[in-house]
């Protein structure tokens, strides 16, 4: 009897679009985990999957890695060259006891010219012929078992979206699925004592593989060689003339060949053609009128939605949440640790989870447009206009989507290909005015602007709409400036398959907002609670004596209750004095060019957090004064100038203060997700550098303007 | 006129044409992935409504690629 207790590492491997995710998700279920692969920001989906293998009722079990979708073993891009290392180093953490190959029925022989780089790796393989449903209404024959006797390895027909034939697949894994015999095209011609070396060196057991490693030869960065096999490597190469373009177009070529053999022994294709369904429907969705028409309007449902509907379930977390934070404030005995609890980490989860609601509804939708097609159709027809800013086509879902939040709209950058356009992508998003800073605008323009009306037009409301646009147009101009300074790290095409149209599949949506969901509440989420529990210690402890005296103050209160105007009176105290209060005063002298005072300074510091804390950090601090029944906005209208005697808050002031906000990188979210997207420091560093010296320099500008 | 190549770029909607050779290596890589082979018909699908990308039929599937990647393409014209 075999170990059934050691679990199979299975790889599964495919061309994009042809129903990858769907025999993942059939296979795993939810026993999902998601990271990035080692080095690189490129996903690693992995699954667990226990089969009972249906003659003997052994249990086995499978851990399943799902390698991005590719075309061929030679990469093009970081996505790409994770097939390539996983499956060309014996000694990668991931490599496979046996493949997966995903093949498309409709379009064999390209699916086969990947199926036989990996067949020729030599690696235990099951070939799973997917969309047979697809083959049989093209009216295409494929004969499976000739199939099978030409490639040597086992060929399972399925229809992934109807779930048949799973089971045949499940029960051929665990099968102990041989190592193919013979190589579909031998490679064994090309440079034989060269590949011979390799392998040896290597000890490899493929002279495909010995080939590709040849090609890669410069770039085996993350390979687990020593550095003593990597000089024996490159010596290998010394006086022999290899020229790895034309090496692999010859291999390429001649795989082709040996291909198209197979194809003429076991498919017959149908004479004739039908316009296609898809072709039909695109004539409507890329026209150059209803084209941009339709997908101004689907924009539109997206973003109603993702303000709209997410507003009840926002409200909802956000009233339980805080009914939950008073209990556990009433059950635990006061003192620091309550406090910290309460208003550090319980502070913290609540800011994360709050963001669910708009995630899960953003990526509802990007995964429906995705799954249908129609996102490379995006990409077809706004590619040339993002181009001229340094972006693509796919960058226009994430800034669309900033207005709404720049948390789930840079998780969305993740459809755009090209590394460099997506960093640019990334690093201007936050540009778009979010909902969060639609309080602090709300607030400064009741200040500053009188409601009057220009003919048909709320003043205010224009206002707030030219916030927008500067928002957006300051986007597109950063995305201009920034492609300038950064270098592509290597060509990138944009040659792309359109897919056919096709029903989203429920499942596979609901699966892709779990991940994305998770990504952010488990990755995010622990630089957000950290960065809340420092505000939190900033603005509840201070230096010196005056603080603990306030402090004091404060705790022989609580139990007094009918005194509540001497309480505001000393929580705005306590507030001065803390650690963020002498920030507040610290920053004073830098920011007042910008027309800021040391009050505004606190809420600067605090609104780090999230924007929208400028509001309640201000209703703090003028807690303050006589009357208590005046508003926060009524208190800070009322401030007037110690100098001058003239209102605080002024037209400067509040232009200075609007445009500040618009810009300045005052979230600590969106810098947790950029360092999770990007996968170092160094862009949400460089993204806090860039945006908070434009937002300092415009303030700075504008209030010595307007004075 | 049939057998002179020409830049696939130059095509006009709906004209149909044979693929002869890249004048970029990477790319042919690329292209050769994707199950463009040499000898293989292409057909102009549709240009995006700003003249770029452009939408090709090759292969039995429909590639988006854009006009400056479309230079790289020596095809012949078949009527």
């Amino acid at each position: 009897m075999q170990n059934t207790n050691k679990k199979l590492k299975v790889a599964l491997i495919g061309n994009p679009n042809i129903g990858k995710s769907t025999l993942f998700n059939l296979l795993t279920g939810l026993h999902q985990k998601i990271a990035n692969f080692p080095g690189v920001t490129v996903e690693k989906k992995t699954g667990s999957a226990t089969i009972f293998n249906s003659a003997t009722g052994d249990a086995n079990y499978l851990e399943i890695v799902d390698l991005p979708g590719t075309y061929s073993l030679y990469p093009n891009s970081p996505d790409e060259r994770i097939p390539f290392e996983v499956l060309c180093d014996p000694i990668n953490e991931d490599h496979p006891d046996l493949v997966i190959i995903l093949a498309d029925g409709t379009n064999l022989k390209r699916s086969l010219f990947l199926a036989s780089q990996v067949i020729d790796l030599k690696i235990p393989s099951v070939l799973a012929l997917n969309m047979m449903d697809l083959v049989q209404a093209q009216g295409i024959k494929i004969n499976p078992d000739e199939l099978e006797r030409r490639l040597g390895i086992r060929v399972c027909p399925i229809i992934a979206r109807k779930s048949v034939g799973i089971e045949e697949l499940k029960q051929a894994l665990i099968n102990h699925l041989p190592v193919p015999t013979t190589y579909v095209y031998d490679t064994t011609l090309i440079k034989p004592t060269l590949l011979a070396g390799i392998c040896k060196e290597l000890n490899l057991k493929s002279n495909y593989a010995a080939l590709q490693i040849a090609n890669h030869i410069n770039t085996l960065d993350h390979f687990q060689i020593s550095k003593e096999q990597q000089t024996n490597l490159k010596n290998l190469f010394v006086d022999v003339e290899y020229d790895e373009n034309k090496i692999q177009s010859f291999e390429s070529l001649e795989r082709y060949k040996s291909i198209q053999q197979i194809i003429e022994s076991c498919v017959r294709l149908p004479n004739e053609k039908k316009v296609s369904f898809s072709a039909r429907i695109d004539k409507l969705l890329v026209h150059r009128i209803w084209g941009y028409a339709i997908f101004i309007c689907i924009l539109f449902i997206i973003f109603q939605s993702i303000f709209s509907l997410t507003e009840f379930p926002m409200n909802f977390i956000d009233e339980t949440f805080t009914g939950f934070i008073n209990i556990v404030k009433d059950f635990l005995p006061q003192g620091v640790l309550n406090d910290l609890i309460v208003k550090g980490v319980l502070a913290g989860i609540g800011g994360i989870i709050i963001f669910v609601p708009q995630i899960a509804m953003l990526f509802m939708f990007i995964a429906i447009l995705e799954d249908t097609g129609y996102m490379a159709r995006v990409s077809f027809l706004m590619d040339k206009l993002m181009r001229n800013f340094g972006l693509n086509g796919r960058s226009v879902i994430p800034l669309m989507s900033g207005v709404a939040c720049a948390v789930p709209a840079i998780m969305s950058t993740r459809t755009i290909s090209s590394w460099k356009e997506r960093i640019v992508t990334i690093l201007v998003t936050p540009l778009m005015s979010c909902s969060a800073r639609l309080p602090v605008y709300t607030l400064l323009i009741a200040l500053i602007i009188p409601p009057n009306y220009i003919g048909v037009f709320n003043l205010q409301g224009l206002v707030l709409m030219s916030l927008y646009l500067i928002g957006f147009i300051a986007a597109l101009m950063a995305s201009i400036v920034i492609s300038g300074f950064i270098k592509a790290k290597q060509k990138s095409y944009f040659i792309m398959e359109i897919p056919v149209y096709r029903m989203p599949r429920w499942s596979n949506i609901g699966y892709s907002i779990l991940d994305k969901v998770k990504i952010f509440l488990i990755d995010a989420g622990k630089i957000i609670i950290a960065i809340s529990i420092v505000l939190w210690f900033l603005s509840s402890r201070g230096p010196g004596e005056k603080f603990e005296k306030v402090n004091q103050k404060i705790s022989q209160l609580s139990s007094d209750t009918t005194n509540t105007q001497k309480r505001l009176h000393l929580e705005s105290l306590k507030l001065e004095y803390s650690y963020a209060g002498q920030l507040g005063h610290l920053l004073e002298p830098a920011i007042k060019p910008l027309g800021f005072d040391w009050k505004i300074g606190i809420a600067l510091v605090t609104s780090f957090a999230a924007r929208e804390v400028f509001v309640g950090t201000m209703t703090t601090i003028y807690s303050v004064g006589s009357d208590e029944n005046l508003t926060v906005k009524e208190k800070m209208r009322l401030e007037k100038d110690v100098l001058t005697g003239k209102p605080r808050y002024s037209v400067a002031v509040g232009w200075s203060l609007m445009l500040f906000y618009a810009f300045a990188m005052q979230c600590m979210s969106t810098l947790a997700v950029v360092r999770r997207e990007t996968g170092s420091w160094k862009w949400p560093v460089i993204q806090f550098l860039y945006l908070s010296g434009l937002a300092y320099f415009t303030s700075l500008i504008v209030y010595q303007i307007l004075k | 006129m049939a057998n002179s190549s020409k830049k696939l770029s130059l095509l006009k909607k709906g004209e149909k044409c044979i693929v002869d050779s890249y004048m970029d290596e990477n790319m042919q890589q690329k292209m050769l992935d994707m199950g463009c082979l040499p000898g293989e018909v292409i057909t102009i699908d549709r240009f995006a409504p700003l003249g770029c990308p452009i939408a090709i039929s090759v292969a039995g599937t429909v590639l988006c690629i854009r006009k400056d990647e479309a230079e790289n393409i020596l095809v012949k014209v078949i009527d």
